[in-house]
């Protein structure tokens, strides 16, 4: 590396300038089918986050070790390993989590964030950075899960976390838990961002 | 017999679509679907590998892993079996149908990720499903992908052409023209 980044940045890097749900669009299935309610999206992107910080770190660690040409092998079989973990944990101890988030928990594997960050920073970079990197993604994700699961309760059930907030008057819009509700949720959300980050930088 | 299979068709390809009411494999359903021949091309390379990977897990798991108890190591093993699958396949193709592997070859490697995949291979198991219903739950809901990518493009290939706010351009218009499709699907609910 030739120019060492300081460790605030690459952890902020995850969060805002290189949010994984807003800005690269990448993991869009969990995304959308687990944040009909702001827990199962918080839920969702702890366990990402988990699986992200561990199989970043093993992968830096043994980034000099695994051949380059079936790297891509090695990475989905750790990632994996971590994913394995998560789910039995989740059915031990929050079976109602378990449940909610479904076929979801073992497609861990798939998420493209995961196994992104991998290829693009764990095997490039020393085992503390890439920790870092792991929980700046995984976080930037929570994140972003719980937001759009928040506004989704808000105006499907007019709760967030199970949280009663709209009082009994509001008749809840159903359409906005249902799948249609996610598509459009995300959409209209990435257009807004799209809409702020062009004001700000004409502004700048 | 043949009214069930009929009837399983109808469920996986209208109302319970992967896209619309699933959420399985968006990613390709966004990525790949800015023209219609290529999101076709997709589709079928998807369908093509959905319906032996349902058959090749539904094996590992049926006769390797239930007999030895190990159960957990599901997801490793069914990925590790897509991942190789989707490899062979590619090999064979080139060596034998060129033509095909020539329309399909660049989305190939790209399936080893693509959720739908994975996805109905473990829900085949969660259901326990037996061989010939995981096969056709492979197939028939990989059908409803390639309805849902190939209309997707369609609709997009309109949206080139329409004056659209600058902040909308791109993703934020698919995921909405999305929604509107998921709208139209639900009108499907109920049917089956």
């Amino acid at each position: 590396m030739e120019q060492k980044k300081s460790l605030g940045r690459i952890f902020m890097n995850g969060i805002l300038t290189e949010n994984p749900t807003f800005r690269l669009v990448l993991g869009c299935c969990p995304t959308m089918a687990v944040t009909t309610s702001a827990i199962n999206g918080a839920g969702m992107g702890l366990a990402a986050t988990f699986v992200l910080l561990f199989s970043n770190m093993v992968i830096s660690a043994m980034r000099k070790v695994i051949p380059d040409k079936v790297r891509i092998p090695s990475f989905i079989v750790i990632i994996c390993t971590f994913v394995t973990i998560v789910q039995l944990v989740l059915q031990a101890y929050v079976p109602s989590l378990y449940d909610s988030l479904g076929v979801f928990i073992p497609l861990i594997v798939v998420n493209c964030i995961i196994l992104g960050r991998a290829e693009a920073f764990a095997s490039k970079n020393p085992v503390v950075d890439s920790a870092v990197d792991g929980l700046g993604m995984g976080l930037g994700f929570t994140l972003s899960l719980t937001l759009i699961g928040c506004i989704r309760e808000l105006i499907g059930s007019g709760s967030i976390f199970g949280i009663d907030l709209l009082g009994a008057a509001y008749q809840p819009m159903l359409l906005c838990i249902l799948p249609a509700g996610g598509f459009l949720i995300f959409g209209l959300l990435l257009g807004i961002i799209n809409f702020v980050g062009s004001r700000r930088r004409k502004a700048a | 017999m043949t009214m069930n299979v009929l009837l399983f068709l109808v469920s996986c390809v209208l109302t319970n679509n992967y896209i619309f009411s699933k959420f399985l494999g968006c990613c390709p359903f966004l990525g790949v679907s800015s023209k219609v021949s290529t999101a076709a091309s997709m589709g079928l390379a998807v369908t093509f590998v959905m319906t032996i990977a349902s058959l090749f897990a539904y094996m590992v798991n049926a006769w390797v892993l239930v007999p030895l108890h190990l159960e957990f190591m599901q997801t490793i093993a069914f990925i590790l079996v897509i991942a190789s699958l989707v490899q062979f396949v590619e090999m064979f193709l080139k060596k034998s149908m060129p033509a095909i592997y020539s329309a399909l070859g660049i989305y190939l490697p790209l399936i080893t990720t693509n959720c739908a995949v994975l996805g109905v291979a473990t829900l085949n198991v969660n259901n326990a499903y037996g061989m010939l219903q995981s096969v056709l739950n492979g197939t028939f809901s990989a059908l409803g992908f390639l309805l849902a990518i190939v209309l997707m493009a369609g609709v997009r290939e309109r949206l080139e052409t329409s004056k659209i706010p600058e902040c909308m351009k791109g993703f934020p218009i698919s995921l909405i023209s999305a929604g509107l499709m998921a709208i139209a699907f639900l009108g499907f609910s109920g049917m089956v």
